[in-house]
C-alpha cells in the first residue's frame, strides 16, 4: 500500500515536471509542435481524402449496371431460364426484369415534358424491348458475364448491343488510379514527415537534456530511477502531440469551412466536399483521438530514444 | 558493512591501474578515513562503492549487496542506500536550501508531509537552521557543504561516503564540516571519508587507510597521516 502511494506521487511529480518544462522550453517546443502538426494535418488529409475517393467510388459503383435487351420473341420460359442462370454467376449481385410495358412507362415519365415524342409513340406498337438489368458485384469483373452473355444460346435471345459499364468504367478506372496514387503519395509524405519530426523532437530533448545535464547526472547520483528522470522528458514531448493534434484538427476545420463556402458544398470533381465535411463531423471524437493518440506517440517514441543513451549506466569494466 | 576483495579498476588498456587488488572490510558504524595523494585512487574507490564505476576484477559486497549481481535498474535503490557527499557539493544552484535536501526526497517518492518533517530536522543536525530559504550561491563553501551532507542524510542511509568533502575549504569551515560527519556517526552510520587534510586527520584518532599508487599502503586502527 505504502509502494503503490509512493508510487503515485512519483507518477504525480513527473507529470507536473513534464508540464513545466513544456512551459519554460515554450520556444524550444515550438519547432517540434509546428513539424508534428504538418504531419499530422498530411495524416489526417489522406485520411479524409481516402473515404471520400471511396465514397465516390462506390457510389459511382451503385449506378453501373449492365443491360440485356431481350427479342420480342422470347419466351416467358426461355426469359425466366435466363434470369436464373445469370443470378447463378458468381459475379452477380442482382438481376431486374423489365417488361416492355415497364419500359413504356419508364420512358413517358421521362420525356414527360416532350408531348409530340408521346404522341408519336402512343400512334405505334410499343417499340421497346424488355430488357434484364443486371447489377455486377464487382464493375470491374464482368468478364464471367460476358462470357456467359455471349454463349450462342443466351446470344440468339437478345435482340440489340448489350451495353456493358461503357464510358463509367474509364471513369471508375481514373478514379481507382488516382486513390492508389494519392494513398501512395500519403504514406510517404506521412512517413517522410514522422520522420522530420521524430528527429526534430530528438533534438529539442537532446538539446534539453544538455541545458539540464548537471541536474540529471546529480538527479542519477542521488538515486533517481531512470523513469523518473525520463518521465517529464516523455510527458513533454506528449504533450507536444496533444497541441499539434488539437492545432492541426483547427487548420482542417477552417480549411473545409472556407471551401465548402467557396464552393457552396458543391462536388468538385472527384472530391466530395460535402461528403469529406460530413465525415469529418461524424468522426470528430474518432478523428480528434487518432490524432492525438499518434502525436503522442511520436513525441513519446522520439524523447524514449533521446533520452535512452543518456541514461545508460557505465558497463566497461 | 563494506567488503572489497582483490579490487582492480583499469581505466584504459595498457595503462596502469588506479586500484590494483585493494582489499577492504569496515564494519558497521565505523568511522573510516581514506587519505592519499592526488591520483592514488581514492575517488576510483568510491565511485566504484557508489557504482559509478565497475570494476575490472574483484569482488564488492556493500549492505548485504553483491554487486556481481546487480542489474543495472537496480542501481538507483543501491545508491539510495548509501549517501554521498561530493567535493564539488553538487547542489542545485536554482533551488533553495531547502528544496535542495528535499530534492533527495522527492526522486524517491516520499510524501510532501514526510518532506517538510524532514528536511528542516536534518537541516539543524548539519547545523543550518534558519537558512532554508537561501540560494546555493549566498551560502559560504562550509555552509554549501553542509547542505550536500544534509542531502546526503536525509534518507537515513546506513552508509554515508564523503569524497573531500573539506576539500574547498578553509580550515575553519572544514572542521565543522567534519564534526557534523562525527555526529551522523554516533547516531549510527557507517562515514567513509576520503581527504588529505593532514590536520583533520591527526586530530580525529580514527581508522586511516592509505593508498598509494593504487594499492593500499598503510590501515591503522587509530592511525595518523603524514602528508606526502
Amino acid at each position: 500500500m505504502k509502494g503503490l502511494k509512493r508510487r503515485l506521487i512519483v507518477l504525480e511529480r513527473i507529470i507536473k515536471a513534464g508540464a513545466i518544462n513544456f512551459v519554460r522550453n515554450a520556444w524550444l517546443s515550438a519547432a517540434a509542435v509546428a513539424v508534428m502538426v504538418i504531419t499530422l494535418t498530411i495524416l489526417l488529409f489522406s485520411v479524409i481524402a481516402r473515404a471520400t475517393f471511396n465514397n465516390t467510388i462506390s457510389q459511382i459503383n451503385e449506378k453501373i449496371d449492365v443491360s440485356v435487351y431481350l427479342k420480342d420473341t422470347v419466351s416467358e420460359q426461355q426469359k425466366d431460364t435466363l434470369i436464373i442462370h445469370t443470378k447463378q454467376l458468381k459475379s452477380v449481385k442482382s438481376v431486374t426484369y423489365i417488361s416492355k410495358t415497364d419500359a413504356l412507362e419508364s420512358y413517358k415519365k421521362q420525356n414527360q415534358g416532350n408531348l409530340d415524342l408521346l404522341l408519336a409513340i402512343s400512334q405505334t406498337d410499343n417499340p421497346l424491348p424488355a430488357s434484364l438489368k443486371i447489377k455486377p458485384v464487382d464493375p470491374n469483373q464482368l468478364n464471367e458475364l460476358k462470357v456467359f452473355l455471349e454463349e450462342p444460346a443466351n446470344k440468339a435471345l437478345q435482340s440489340d448491343q448489350t451495353s456493358y459499364s461503357g464510358d463509367r468504367k474509364v471513369a471508375i478506372d481514373k478514379i481507382s488510379h488516382a486513390t492508389n496514387f494519392l494513398q501512395k503519395a500519403g504514406l510517404v509524405g506521412i512517413i517522410i514527415f514522422t520522420l522530420i519530426s521524430m528527429l526534430i523532437i530528438f533534438n529539442t530533448i537532446r538539446m534539453a537534456i544538455f541545458n539540464r545535464r548537471d541536474e540529471l547526472n546529480i538527479m542519477r547520483l542521488l538515486g533517481a530511477s531512470t523513469w523518473y528522470i525520463r518521465g517529464p522528458f516523455i510527458v513533454e514531448t506528449m504533450l507536444y502531440g496533444l497541441v499539434a493534434a488539437g492545432i492541426s484538427l483547427l487548420i482542417c476545420s477552417a480549411l473545409f469551412g472556407l471551401s465548402s463556402s467557396a464552393f457552396e458544398a458543391s462536388s468538385l470533381g472527384l472530391l466530395d466536399i460535402n461528403f469529406a465535411n460530413n465525415y469529418v463531423v461524424s468522426h470528430y471524437w474518432l478523428i480528434l483521438t487518432g490524432q492525438v493518440a499518434v502525436g503522442m506517440l511520436i513525441g513519446a517514441a522520439s524523447s524514449y530514444f533521446a533520452t535512452r543513451r543518456y541514461l545508460k549506466f557505465k558497463s566497461a569494466k | 558493512m563494506i567488503l572489497l576483495d582483490r579490487v582492480t579498476k583499469v581505466y584504459g588498456k595498457g595503462t596502469t591501474p588506479a586500484l590494483d587488488r585493494v582489499s577492504l572490510h569496515v564494519e558497521p558504524r565505523e568511522f573510516v578515513i581514506v587519505v592519499g595523494a592526488s591520483g592514488a585512487g581514492k575517488s576510483t574507490l568510491l565511485k566504484l562503492l557508489t557504482r559509478e564505476e565497475k570494476p575490472t576484477s574483484g569482488k564488492i559486497i556493500v549492505g548485504g549487496i553483491d554487486y556481481d549481481k546487480l542489474k543495472d535498474k537496480e542501481i538507483p535503490y543501491l545508491r539510495r542506500r548509501i549517501g554521498t557527499v561530493f567535493q564539488d557539493f553538487k547542489l542545485l544552484p536554482n533551488k533553495t536550501v531547502f528544496e535542495n535536501v528535499a530534492f533527495a526526497l522527492e526522486i524517491v517518492g516520499t510524501g510532501k508531509h514526510e518532506i517538510r518533517y524532514t528536511v528542516p530536522r536534518v537541516l539543524d543536525i548539519v547545523g543550518l537552521k534558519g537558512k532554508e530559504k537561501r540560494m546555493p550561491l549566498e551560502l559560504s563553501g562550509g555552509e554549501r557543504q553542509r547542505v550536500a551532507i544534509a542531502r546526503a542524510i536525509a534518507r537515513q542511509p546506513k552508509i554515508l561516503i564523503a569524497d573531500e568533502p573539506t576539500g574547498n575549504l578553509d580550515p575553519k569551515h572544514a572542521w565543522d564540516v567534519v564534526k557534523v560527519l562525527q555526529k551522523i556517526n554516533q547516531y549510527g552510520t557507517t562515514v567513509l571519508l576520503t581527504t588529505h587534510n593532514q590536520e583533520i586527520v591527526n586530530k580525529l584518532k580514527r581508522r586511516v587507510i592509505t593508498i598509494k599508487d593504487g594499492k593500499i599502503a598503510s590501515d591503522h586502527a587509530q592511525g595518523d597521516y603524514k602528508g606526502l
